[in-house]
């Protein structure tokens, strides 16, 4: 074991992180092994709370010490265990050695430094080179990281770039003196599916020139897919599974790893199912734009006008779920807000039915508010969290004039149909889980006895295996109750999965709509076949459904 | 366009956004003026009685008083555009001129005051952040809880009996002492020994202030996803400390310094009447005694416009420290 | 852990309360102890303390500055206590409209509370309280004018980032009406910082008072700590006691207030506490 261990670029072995007193467990990672050999990429998943993220940070001494520490174990770097050396060591190793990259490239970056100050840093702290020298390294960096006029982004501040940008710019600083491990915790998730692509295929490139080894910390079996030499899936602290990309996404052995797979949505179109011609929404040439309006300005700066959905027409019939994809910034969720009349549109038309409600006063709008409900997608945010469970169902059918004791028995009803314990009626929301939550909040949309729920990203902020609870549960009660459905989402493999048909949307308007198998297997614009062509891990699932 | 120009745009663009600042300052004057008992003129003339019937009766029509109240609102802002302030019958002389000449040492009281507290606050609060939970963090933190709650003018007599009465340091009132004729250097020194305690005894409470901000906006920072990245970069914890998360703790501060401005110039009257400090708060408190409103409006007047230009030179200053903001 | 536990966990906080419930107490029981007008001659003047009868000494008119600290104690806690409601109640209406319907309300509100916040404030107050001659209804309305556009401000920052929230969003698509969302939906959610902030304006206004007082702008019929501090000053000199016995009651109790004040900061929000 030891001989192999001289090769190996990291080797962890047996190692627990422990918690602080009073978590609700003892070891946030508990008793795990692996290792990485140069040129490899190593990709821990699981789902939040698994520890994957704590592990990473521990290989280079960054846990949110003094409470959460190494218990036992160690972390041999090249036969060095990073647990034990002195803190003067583990700085030469930091960024020199081994290098990091985060989630959150806006956060990660210091707000107020200059873009190519923060990459000069790096040289000045680990190599001894004149300043002119470093400047043109750092420049040559950023071109390797194929961010365009370099220059002008070694002056810029992080605010000054785009999320891709800056986690390009993050990657070039990580790389600076040619780590020979880079560890990459979930770096592409706050990022759009194109620009995650990308940044995937960017991070793949260096790594082939520099045999770097890649500890790649995601919980996207997608990306997995497309990234991974070998896979180690976590569940509570614990490594369930290790073993080539190809046994554990094709032939999973624990059935966590199996439960999980499982629960990812295929990126296979749903049969098309009967259609019924009656129309339940329809929207014609729908516009809103924002922007600041009015305001105090002697010097009349230019407004900054945002046509967030630009002449949008969409129809949905009885039955059907209409999904609406897009990336961020398309328009998508704000087109979900004027349907449902949380915002005014600027031009256009809507209808429920025959009723146009678009100019209808609030007044008006309320008895019609019953036969659209919406599905959120924070569950957080979405309920009060100062309301009793039992009040935030009945509130909305006590609003529209049905007894209290009433509306009370059917908040009871549908807490036992969205599969919540009747308990639940007197508890607060915060007592609840994450996918709790979200069933809490379909039963109150569905308290009202909608005709068209409106669900947007109702599953994106849950761990894939709620999801895919969430996403059966919508299914069987759009069966139970004949609902239709708008389902935004910039999942795609989720739209494929739910979706009848499929608008996509870019800057504001639908660039293509059509069935979904239709628009899956034959897309027509350029921008629905780089989404689709962006989704991540699309051939492995194309392996597996053929 | 290069970096000086947008400043300076952004500079005349702040300043153009204080001046309906100061014009809403002018009208509320105008009307806490018509509030007092007695018509604007019975107030000007103040309640001595010095003003002979005549005077007044030409000051009404000077001032309008039998105009409705909208025109008389055009009046007296027009005055105020020129720098007519009325008179003051108890010091003889013009409200404007008055002001002008106690201007002088509420500036030098204000800006040593601002520079000590700001600059005290931010060493003291940063030290506190890097000693966390030691000694010298605790004793930081029990001084500015205690100075954060003391009254000002309580402060101002007890270092007077202190340094002044028992310990004989430094002289009781006053900014100089008139009869020693003092010249050149001599002076300077002399006004610099009458103005430590004041400027103390003015600085302590935001001294604190400042320091529980800055202890406390250094250790928000410190939880800063950046601060992992610098510690993944390998860079020492001096100069994480000192270049990353001190620039990004000073933001705040130095928003606060401009707000608290405001509240400095109420803290002046305190000191300055307790130390007997020749400026404007020393001149409102005379005024108060002699209830000469007219010149008590006069100086609430120009304390405010002086807090609207300290605050854009504040946010002049935090446009450097601060890339985010759009001078452009 | 409920509130009280997480409370009672804080040490500075639990000590601030026992100080402000034994000032609440002297206050309280000022009659009780003192039963005679704290205005009174009461014996020999300028007597040190432990002297002639008098625990914390006589001022120069031989007024018992033991009895004026305790009745001093009632002034201070009633006005810091009118005067904050007020600001308060002032505070969150406009907050909440602003913060809630934005627009022109908004708009004009924020030029208010801009304009408060250039104005000196307590050159204001002093001014108010000339104008409208020292009483105590006039201290009080001063200080609520001075105080409330900081709540204002703070309510229209929470309803602000409450209204877009997804759970109040909801309400909307359910049909509820402005008044109901902003009174059992927002409102409820933002009262963690209304108290805190209050609390703390319990102390500004009583510093406040004090300095009013101290200036001569007290009411001249009650007694109060700044006016003690303020007739006081001229016999600094030969008698230390008159400022200095009444500046320590002002000192524990706002000391005090703002102890329990963070303490409830800390209770109420903490998650805030954790992070550090």
């Amino acid at each position: 074991m030891s001989d192999t261990t001289s090769q190996k670029l990291l080797d962890i072995q047996n190692l627990s992180i422990l918690l602080p007193d009073g978590a609700d467990r003892r070891y946030a990672v508990e008793d795990i092994s692996i290792d990485l050999s140069p040129g490899e990429t190593l990709c821990i998943v699981g789902e939040s709370g698994s520890g994957k993220s704590l592990t990473a940070r521990a290989v280079m001494g960054l846990l949110p010490g003094p409470k959460v520490r190494v218990g036992d174990g160690a972390i041999n770097f090249l036969g060095e265990d990073t647990t034990k050396v002195t803190p003067e060591r583990l700085r030469d190793i930091r960024g020199n050695e081994i290098s990091m990259i985060f989630q959150e490239p806006m956060t990660a970056l210091n707000p107020v430094m200059r873009i190519g100050d923060q990459i000069d840093e790096i040289f000045r702290f680990h190599v001894s080179m004149p300043a002119k020298e470093r400047a043109a390294r750092a420049l040559q960096l950023l071109t390797d990281v194929n961010l365009p006029d370099p220059a002008g982004i070694m002056r810029a501040y992080p605010h000054e770039l785009s999320g891709g940008q800056r986690q390009r710019a993050m990657i070039a600083m990580a790389l600076a003196l040619e780590p020979k491990i880079l560890i990459a915790d979930e770096p592409t998730t706050a990022l759009d599916v194109t620009t995650q692509a990308q940044i995937l295929k960017l991070i793949k490139e260096l790594q082939q020139q520099h045999h770097t080894g890649v500890l790649f910390i995601t919980h996207d079996f997608g990306v997995v897919a497309d990234i991974a030499d070998r896979v180690a899936v976590m569940q509570y602290g614990k490594l369930v599974e290790m073993g080539t990309v190809h046994e554990v996404l094709n032939a999973p052995q624990h059935p966590y790893t199996k439960g999980l797979i499982a629960a990812i949505p295929k990126l296979k179109p749903r049969a098309a199912r009967e259609q019924s011609k009656e129309s339940v929404l329809s929207a014609h040439g729908v516009r809103k734009t924002f922007g600041s309006t009015g305001g105090f300005s002697l010097f009349g700066k230019k407004d900054r006008v945002v046509h967030a959905v630009n002449d949008v027409s969409i129809e949905v019939h009885r039955g059907e779920t209409l999904g609406i994809v897009g990336e961020s910034g398309s328009g998508k969720s704000t087109m979900a807000r004027c349907l449902i009349r949380l915002m005014d549109i600027d031009d256009g038309e809507i209808y429920v039915g025959d009723q146009e409600i678009s100019k209808l006063d609030r007044k008006h709008m309320r008895p019609h508010r019953r036969r659209l409900q919406m599905v959120f997608q924070d569950p957080f945010a979405s309920l009060n969290p100062r309301i009793r469970v039992g009040q935030i169902i009945a509130q909305g059918p006590i609003l529209q004039g049905v007894d209290k004791e009433e509306a009370n028995k059917r908040a009871k009803e549908l807490i036992s149909i969205v599969g919540l314990e009747e308990s639940a009626f007197d508890r607060f929301p915060h007592e609840f889980s994450g996918g709790q939550r979200q069933r809490i909040g379909i039963a109150r949309a569905l308290a009202l006895e909608p005709d068209i729920l409106i669900a947007d990203e109702p599953v994106s902020a849950l761990d894939v295996s709620i999801q895919a609870q969430i996403l059966e549960l919508l299914d069987k009660i759009r069966k139970q109750m004949n609902l239709s459905m708008v389902f935004i989402t910039h999942d795609l493999r989720v739209a494929a999965q739910v979706c009848d048909r499929v608008a996509v949307m870019q800057y504001g308007k639908v660039v293509e709509i059509g069935p979904t198998a239709e628009l899956f297997g034959d897309p027509q614009h350029d921008y629905t076949k780089a989404l689709l062509a962006a989704i991540p891990g699309k051939d492995w699932q194309t392996e597996d459904v053929a | 366009m290069n970096r000086s120009t947008k400043i300076l745009r952004y500079v005349l663009r702040r300043l153009m956004q204080g001046i309906p600042i100061i014009i809403a300052i002018i009208v509320l004057n105008f009307f806490l003026l018509n509030m007092a008992e007695g018509d604007a003129v019975d107030v000007l003339a103040g309640e001595a009685g010095s003003a002979t019937p005549e005077y007044m009766a030409e000051l009404r029509a000077k001032f309008g008083l039998d105009q409705p109240l909208p025109v008389q609102l055009m009046v007296y802002l027009k005055n105020v555009a020129l720098l007519d302030l009325g008179y003051s019958f108890r010091h003889d002389m013009p409200v404007a001129q008055l002001i002008l000449d106690r201007f002088w040492p509420t500036l030098l009281l204000m800006t040593c005051t601002i520079l000590t507290a700001v600059g005290f606050g931010i060493l003291l609060g940063l030290l506190a952040a890097i000693n966390l939970n030691t000694w010298k963090d605790t004793a930081i933190s029990i001084f500015a809880l205690i100075t954060y709650a003391t009254p000002l003018f309580w402060v101002g007599l007890m270092m007077i009996v202190v340094f002044s009465i028992n310990l004989g340091w430094f002289p009781t009132s006053g900014m100089e002492n008139i009869a020693a004729f003092y010249e050149g250097w001599d002076r300077v020194w002399d006004i610099a020994h009458h103005l430590v305690l004041p400027t103390i005894t003015l600085s302590l409470f935001y001294l604190a202030l400042y320091t529980r901000m800055m202890r406390a906006s250094m250790l928000e920072q410190y939880g800063q996803d950046y601060v992992v990245t610098a510690k993944a970069k390998g860079l020492t914890e001096r100069r994480i400390t000192f270049v990353h998360v001190l620039r990004n703790a000073l933001l705040p501060v130095v928003t606060m310094a401009g707000v608290q401005v405001g509240a400095l110039i109420g803290g002046s009257v305190i000191v300055e009447s307790v130390f007997a400090w020749p400026g404007l708060g020393m001149l409102a408190f005379e005024s108060l005694f002699a209830r000469d409103l007219n010149l008590l409006l006069g100086i609430f007047m120009i304390s405010s416009v002086l807090v609207v230009v300290v605050n854009l030179i504040v946010d002049v200053i935090y446009s450097f420290l601060d890339p985010r903001i759009e001078v452009a | 852990m409920s509130f009280w536990k997480r409370f009672a966990r804080n040490r500075q906080a639990v000590l601030g309360m026992f100080i402000l419930a034994l000032v609440i107490l002297m206050a309280l029981f000022a009659g009780a102890f003192y039963p005679d007008d704290p205005f009174r001659l009461a014996g020999k003047p300028l007597a040190p303390p432990g002297t002639s009868g008098f625990l914390l000494g006589s001022d120069s008119l031989g007024r018992d500055v033991a009895s004026g600290i305790a009745h001093g104690a009632k002034t201070s806690i009633m006005i810091g206590l009118v005067a904050t409601v007020a600001a308060v109640f002032i505070g969150v209406i406009f907050g909440a409209l602003s913060g809630y319907y934005g627009g022109k309300i908004d708009d004009a509100l924020m030029r208010v509370t801009e304009m408060f916040q250039t104005i000196p404030s307590f050159v204001f107050a002093i001014l108010l309280v000339a104008i409208m001659k020292p009483s105590i209804e006039s201290i009080v309305i001063a200080i609520t004018v001075v105080s409330w556009p900081g709540v204002a401000r703070l309510v229209r920052g929470e309803f602000l980032a409450l209204k877009n929230r997804e759970f109040v969003q909801a309400c909307h698509t359910l049909g509820m009406g402005d008044i109901q969302i902003m009174l059992r939906e927002i409102l409820p959610n933002c009262v963690s910082p209304i108290i805190v902030v209050g609390s703390l304006m319990v102390a500004t206004a009583i510093l406040i008072e004090s300095g009013l007082a101290f200036l001569g702008l007290g009411d001249p019929n009650i007694m109060s700590w700044g006016f003690q501090i303020g007739a006081g000053r001229t016999m600094l000199r030969s008698a230390w006691w008159v400022c200095t016995f009444p500046g320590i009651a002002i000192l524990v109790t706002v000391l005090a207030i703002n102890l329990v004040g963070e303490g409830l900061n800390d209770a109420l929000n903490p998650r805030l506490r954790e992070r550090q």
